[in-house]
């Protein structure tokens, strides 16, 4: 399958993601202009961490205006699978294609470490090769994590299952001690309504390797490529 | 005209920074200062001579770009 992974003017995590869909996943891989308008015939989308734009304003909120967004908007509308990471959560925020904001972490400094992520839904593309319950040990680094919704939106995301990633303790649960900045209800990543498009803010990419400290965000790229190559199987089957 | 736009977290949000900076005005002896909140401020220079069209202007901008309304709210002056 093809990725299509987005650059914004300061997006600085473009070349690990690249590097893992095309060198330890041995996928077809294009980077996509901020400036572009069309997605290349990429299967699937990344918008990369970093500080898009300089981060000015709001982080990820100028973002939202790159030409390409509008390439983005129409594919996620059409069900293409989008993951944001990091810098490109926060833009799908800004968006809109995702519910909630981000807010300075709790404790205002910048984390840049492993922490521990409880897998709560596993029928989205970026988690379908995960277990229920599963705990994944991946790094992150921002300093704006902290995930808010306001108690009515919170409500309707938990009820439609649309948190998919919660900050735990190494053995699955949640503690506000082991939540490294503050997100309400420990949220770590969250889902669309439609389930297609994902933003996390732990970085899947730098955690492929075991040269790098552990190969947890495997399981990241394994679901997209997994659920890809059954739609294919899928549409082959159909009787023409 | 111009407007002010100040934009601030909503009341019901944490907001970390003014909370920081109110422990030092603590620190520095300030107990009358009870608390802080940190916010923005732009001005806008507008084309417009009327107050309401600048407020008008003003508003849109503000809940397009300028505040973001999960977490922000604003208020608006013009002259």
């Amino acid at each position: 399958m093809k990725f299509g992974v987005v650059v914004f003017p300061g997006s600085n995590c473009d070349e690990d993601a690249f590097h893992a869909a095309k060198d330890v996943f041995g996928q077809d891989a294009e980077y996509l202009w901020h400036k572009d308008t069309a997605l290349k015939g990429a299967d699937v989308v990344i918008l990369p961490g970093g500080f898009a734009h300089g981060d000015y304003l709001r982080t990820g909120a100028m973002a939202r205006f790159s030409p390409i967004m509008g390439a983005v908007r129409g594919f996620a509308e059409r069900g293409g699978p989008v993951l944001g990471i990091c810098n490109g959560f926060q833009i799908l925020l800004e968006a809109g294609l995702l519910p909630g904001a981000m807010l300075r972490n709790r404790g205002l400094k910048y984390r840049c470490e492993h922490v521990h992520l409880r897998v709560e839904q596993t029928d989205t593309p970026f988690t379908a090769a995960a277990v229920a319950g599963q705990v994944l040990r991946i790094p992150i680094g921002h300093g704006e994590g902290n995930y808010f919704a306001p108690a009515d939106m919170l409500e309707a995301i938990e009820r439609n299952r649309q948190v998919l990633l919660r900050y735990t303790d190494p053995h699955g649960k949640v503690d506000e001690a082991w939540n490294p900045n503050g997100s309400v209800n420990a949220v770590a990543g969250v889902c669309n309504e439609a389930r297609n498009v994902v933003g996390m803010m732990p970085h899947p990419e730098r955690a492929c390797e075991a040269l790098l400290g552990g190969v947890d965000g495997r399981a990241v790229f394994e679901s997209v490529i997994t659920t890809f190559r059954l739609a294919d199987l899928r549409r082959a089957q159909v009787p023409a | 005209m111009r407007a002010r736009v100040f934009v601030t977290l909503k009341p019901s949000v944490f907001d970390p920074q003014g909370r920081t900076i109110a422990e030092a005005l603590h620190s520095l002896g300030y107990a009358n200062v009870d608390d802080v909140r940190q916010g923005k401020y732009f001005e806008l220079d507008l084309q417009t001579e009327e107050a309401s069209a600048a407020r008008k202007i003003a508003a849109e901008v503000a809940d397009k770009v300028l505040a973001n309304p999960v977490i922000e709210s604003y208020k608006i002056e013009v002259d």
